[in-house]
C-alpha cells in the first residue's frame, strides 16, 4: 500500500478504537496485505530497491527455515521429558564449524553483488535533465527549479494542521490525506531523469517519498544529490514525509509530489513562471531569501 | 583472609581488608548493619544487588515513558501530549533504557557472578566498585531532573545530533554532564572487570576455560574503555559549541554536522555490542545447563565474540548511510556490516548444536534463553537487511529500524538479563522462586513483545517514519496492535519484582547446584554463597568439576 492510495483501510483503523482486540486483529487479517510490505514504487530505483529488498528477505526466510527448523527439531526431539539422554561428547566438530562459516560467506557474496550493482546505479547522476533544489526548514520544504526561475515553499495543508493540534476534537479520518497533504505540491514530469539537490537551512531533515525509493538527509552546509525517474505511465500524486527528527513539528512537514506528463508539466511550469514574475518583480532567489528571513 | 593466589591484585586492595588479615575464619564475616552496608559497600554482592535494583527502577521509569509514547500513538491525532514532550519521551526512554537499565544490569550481574565464577573472594578494586555504582544515582537524578527545567528534557533523540540537539534549554548541559558521569561510571566498572578477570582467577582457572559470561564481559569491558571517552568527547564538543562559541558541528561557522554523527557512531556501534555481548555470555551458560550438555564449540564462541568486538569498530557509518557518503564509503560499510553476520551466525549455530542431542528441559531461565535465540535471530535478519545500502535508503529512520533494534534489545538483551536473573536468583538468595509465576511472566512477555514489535516492521515498510507523535490514518491498525502489545508487555513486567520479592521472603530452600545440569564454580559455593565468595581458592578437584572443559 502506498501513500497515494486513499483507503477504506484507514477509516477502519479509527473505528477500531472502539472495538476489542480480537475484532481488530480480524480486521487486520482481512486488510490489504500490501500494507505489510515495502511499496514497489514508481521509479526506476524504487523498483530495483524493491527487488533487492525481496531478494534479501527470501534469503533470510530460507536461512530462518533451516536455523529455526534445527532449533525446533532439537526442542521436540531432545526433550528430557521424552527420555532424551544427552550426548556429552558432542562438543566440537571442525568440519561442521567450517561448513557453517563458509556457507554464510557464500550467501553474503551472493547478497553483496546485487547490492554493489544497485548502489552504483543509485550514485549515477548522469543524464539528469532537470535539477530541483530542495531545502528543509523547520518545518517546511522549499523547492527551487534551478534555471527555470520557479521556487516556492510547501507546508502542511491547513485542514491537517487544524486537526493535528492537541485536543482539536477533529477526527483525523475526516481529513483528506491527514498529515500527508500540503498547500503547494512539488510538480515533476514523468519519464524524465531528475536530480534533486538536498540541503537544509537550520537542522538536519530528510527528504523521502517511499514510492520513489530514495531517502537522503538534507544537511545544513551540504548539498546531497539523489536522482528520480518516474515511469512515463505513472502520472499521479505521491506522498512522503520528513524522515530525520528535526524538532517538535518533525511529523508535520509532509512531501507531496504531483507527477505530470511532460506536456502538462511544461504547461504548469510556464504558468508558474508567469505567476512568479507577476508576484515577484525580483528574482526567485531573492523572493526565497526574503521569505526565509521573514520566517525566521 | 587468605590470598593464596599466585597472582592476585592484593597490592591494590589489601588496605581494604587489613582489619581481617589476622582473621582465621576465612573472612566470612557478615555485612555491616543498616545504611552503612549500602553506602559504604565494598562487597561485590552488595554492589551487584544495588546495580540490579537500580537497573530495575530505571527499567520501570523508562518503561513508563514507553507507555506514554505508545498511548499517544494508540490512534491518529494528538490526544495526550504535545509533540515536543513526545520527543523528550523518546529521547529519555532511550537514554534511560540503554544507560540506566541494560548497562547497569550487566554490571550488576558481572559484580555478582565474575568473582564467583573465577574463584575470587571479591572484585579486584572494591572501593572503585563502590564509586562506580554511587555515581549512577546522581547521574540519573540529574538526567531526570531535566524534565522540570525551562526548555524541558532533551528532545533531539538519544543520538543528540546537532544542530537540533543544540536547540535546547537548561536541560542540555545537565544531560551532557549526566552522560559524562555515566561514562565515568562505566569506565571504572570496566576497569574493575578487566583487573578482576586478569588477576583474580584462581590457579587452574585459565583464560580459555573460564565461563563465557566472563569472556563476553572481558571483551565488553574493553569496548567500554575504548568508546566511552569518544562519547564524552562528542558531547563535550556539543557543550562548547553551545556555550563557548566553538563551531565543531556548525556549518555556518565552518564546522561539520556530519562529523558529530561519525564520532557519535564510532562510540555508538560498539555500544550496541556492549549491550548484547554479555547476553551472548549468559545464553552460552544457560543453554548448556538445560540441555545437560557442554557448550558446543567453546573456542569458536570466544573467537566469534572477539571478532564481533573488532568488527564493531569498523561498521559505524552504517547508521548514517543517508548522509551522502562517497560510493566507496558506502560499499565499505555495507560489506563490513554484512561480515558481522558470520561470527554472529557461528554463535547461533553453536547454541543450536549445544541443544542437538541434549536432554532439554524448560525451566524459566531456559525459556527466556530460547526466546532470545528465536527473537534475537529475527533481529539479526532485519539487521542484515538494513546492512544492504540500497534497501536501507527505504528502511532508514522508519519503524522498520525501530522494530529491528527493539528485537535485539528487548527479547535480546532484556530477556537475557531476565534469563540470568532467573538462573542465578536461587543461588543468590538460597531460595527457589515461584516457578509457576515465572512461567507466567515468561509467556506473557514473549507473546506481548511480539505483538508490540512485530507489527512495527510492517509500519516501517509501509512508510511510517520513526520519532513522530502522530501519523497518517493508513498506519492506524498496526499502531493500535503495537500499543496493545506495549501495555500488555509493560504490565507483565510488574511480575518480575513481585516474583523476586516473594522468593526472598518465602521461597523454599534451594540446593547448592540448584539446577540438575548446572556446571561452573559458582554452583560449587553454598546457596546463598558466603559473603566473601571464595575466601580460599577452589581446590583442583572443585575446579576440575566446575570449569568449562
Amino acid at each position: 500500500m502506498s501513500f497515494h492510495m486513499k483507503n477504506a483501510y484507514a477509516r477502519r483503523g479509527i473505528k477500531a478504537a472502539a472495538i476489542p482486540l480480537f475484532a481488530l486483529l480480524a480486521s487486520v487479517a482481512h486488510a490489504d496485505w500490501g500494507g505489510l510490505n515495502m511499496p514497489e514504487g514508481v521509479s526506476i530505483l524504487s523498483k530495483s530497491i524493491y527487488g533487492l529488498h525481496m531478494k534479501i528477505f527470501y534469503y533470510c526466510v530460507a536461512i530462518g527455515v533451516v536455523v529455526f527448523g534445527a532449533m525446533i527439531y532439537s526442542l521436540i526431539k531432545f526433550r528430557k521429558s521424552q527420555g532424551a539422554q544427552s550426548d556429552t561428547t558432542l562438543v566440537h566438530s571442525t568440519k561442521v564449524e567450517i561448513i557453517w562459516t563458509v556457507i554464510p560467506i557464500l550467501i553474503l557474496v551472493a547478497m553483496a553483488i546485487p547490492t554493489a550493482r544497485g548502489l552504483i546505479a543509485i550514485e549515477d547522476m548522469d543524464g539528469a535533465t532537470l535539477d530541483i533544489k530542495v531545502t528543509g526548514y523547520q518545518w517546511k520544504w522549499e523547492y527551487e527549479y534551478l534555471g527555470h526561475g520557479v521556487s516556492f515553499f510547501s507546508t502542511l495543508a491547513r485542514e491537517s494542521n487544524a486537526a493535528r493540534q492537541l485536543g482539536s476534537g477533529i477526527d483525523p479520518a475526516t481529513v483528506p490525506n491527514y498529515l500527508l497533504d500540503v498547500d503547494n505540491p512539488l510538480v515533476i514530469p514523468a519519464g524524465t531523469k531528475i536530480r534533486f539537490l538536498l540541503t537544509a537551512q537550520d537542522v538536519i531533515h530528510a527528504w523521502w517519498v517511499p514510492a520513489f525509493g530514495m531517502k537522503k538527509d538534507a544537511i545544513p552546509g551540504y548539498v546531497s544529490p539523489i536522482w528520480v525517474q518516474v515511469d512515463a505511465d505513472k502520472v499521479g500524486t505521491y506522498r512522503g514525509q520528513c524522515a530525520e527528527l528535526c524538532g517538535q513539528d518533525h511529523g508535520f512537514m509532509p512531501i507531496v509530489v504531483e507527477v505530470k506528463s511532460p506536456a502538462d508539466y511544461d504547461a504548469w511550469l510556464r504558468a508558474k513562471q508567469a505567476e512568479q514574475k507577476v508576484a515577484g518583480e525580483s528574482s526567485p532567489t531573492a523572493v526565497a531569501a526574503v521569505a526565509s528571513a521573514v520566517n525566521q | 583472609m587468605h590470598m593464596a593466589h599466585e597472582h592476585t591484585a592484593s597490592g591494590s586492595h589489601s588496605g581494604a581488608h587489613d582489619d581481617h588479615a589476622h582473621s582465621d575464619d576465612h573472612g566470612d564475616h557478615g555485612p555491616a548493619k543498616g545504611w552503612r552496608r549500602w553506602v559504604y559497600a565494598t562487597n561485590h554482592k552488595d554492589i551487584g544487588t544495588m546495580y540490579l535494583i537500580f537497573a530495575c527502577v530505571m527499567f520501570f521509569v523508562g518503561g513508563f515513558m514507553a507507555m506514554i509514547i505508545r498511548a499517544e500513538l494508540f490512534q491518529p491525532g494528538l490526544q495526550l501530549v504535545e509533540p515536543q514532550f513526545f520527543n523528550s519521551m523518546t529521547t529519555m526512554h532511550a537514554l534511560l533504557m540503554i544507560f540506566g537499565a541494560v548497562m547497569p544490569a550487566w554490571t550488576g550481574l558481572a559484580n555478582w557472578m565474575i568473582p564467583m565464577q573465577v574463584g575470587a573472594p571479591d572484585m579486584a578494586l572494591p572501593r572503585l566498585n563502590n564509586f562506580s555504582f554511587w555515581i549512577l544515582p546522581f547521574a540519573f537524578t540529574l538526567l531526570l531532573s531535566t524534565l522540570f527545567v525551562p526548555g524541558g528534557a532533551p528532545a533531539g533523540g538519544w543520538t543528540l545530533y546537532p544542530p537540533l540537539s543544540l536547540q535546547a534549554g537548561d536541560g542540555l548541559p545537565m544531560a551532557i554532564f549526566a552522560i559524562h558521569l555515566m561514562g565515568a561510571s562505566s569506565i571504572l566498572g570496566s576497569i574493575n572487570v578487566v583487573v578482576t578477570i586478569m588477576n583474580m582467577r584462581a590457579p587452574g582457572v585459565g583464560l580459555l576455560n573460564m565461563p563465557l559470561f566472563c569472556w563476553s564481559w572481558l571483551i565488553t569491558a574493553y569496548l567500554l574503555i575504548a568508546t566511552m571517552p569518544v562519547l564524552a568527547g562528542a558531547v563535550t564538543m556539543l557543550l562548547t559549541d553551545h556555550f563557548f562559541g566553538t563551531s565543531f558541528f556548525s556549518a555556518s561557522g565552518g564546522g561539520d554536522p556530519v562529523m558529530f554523527q561519525h564520532i557519535f557512531w564510532f562510540f555508538g556501534h560498539p555500544e550496541v555490542y556492549i549491550l548484547i555481548l554479555p547476553a551472548f555470555g549468559i545464553i552460552s551458560e544457560i543453554v548448556p545447563t538445560f540441555s545437560r550438555k557442554p557448550l558446543f564449540g567453546y573456542d569458536a564462541m570466544v573467537y566469534a565474540t572477539a571478532a564481533i568486538a573488532f568488527l564493531s569498530f569498523i561498521v559505524w557509518a552504517h547508521h548514517m548511510f543517508t548522509v551522502n557518503m562517497p560510493l566507496a564509503g558506502q560499499l565499505f560499510f555495507t560489506l563490513s556490516t554484512m561480515l558481522i553476520s558470520i561470527p554472529t551466525g557461528v554463535k547461533v549455530f553453536n547454541w543450536t548444536a549445544t541443544m542437538w542431542k541434549g536432554s532439554i528441559s524448560f525451566e524459566p531461565p531456559m525459556l527466556f534463553a530460547l526466546a532470545f535465540l528465536f527473537l534475537f535471530t529475527i533481529g539479526g535478519f532485519s539487521g542484515l537487511m538494513l546492512a544492504i545500502v540500497p534497501a536501507d535508503f527505504q528502511y532508514h529512520d522508519t519503524y522498520f529500524v525501530v522494530a529491528h533494534f527493539h528485537y535485539v534489545l528487548v527479547p535480546g538483551a532484556v530477556f537475557a538479563i531476565m534469563a540470568g536473573v532467573y538462573y542465578w536468583l536461587p543461588k543468590w538468595c538460597g531460595k527457589m522462586y515461584d516457578m509457576k509465576l515465572a512461567n507466567w511472566h515468561f509467556w506473557l512477555s514473549a507473546i506481548f513483545v511480539n505483538v508490540l514489535f512485530f507489527p512495527q516492521h510492517f509500519l516501517g515498510l509501509a512508510g511510517m517514519p520513526r520519532r513522530i507523535p502522530d501519523y497518517s490514518v493508513q498506519f492506524a491498525d498496526w499502531n493500535m496492535v503495537s500499543s496493545v502489545g506495549a501495555f500488555g508487555f509493560g504490565l507483565s513486567q510488574l511480575l518480575l519484582p513481585y516474583i523476586i520479592w516473594k522468593c526472598i521472603k518465602s521461597g523454599s530452600p534451594s540446593t547448592n547446584h540448584v539446577w540438575e545440569g548446572s556446571h561452573g564454580l559458582e554452583w560449587e559455593l553454598s546457596s546463598p554463597p558466603p559473603y566473601h565468595s571464595w575466601t580460599e581458592p577452589p581446590s583442583r578437584e572443585i575446579i576440575a568439576r566446575g570449569v568449562q572443559h
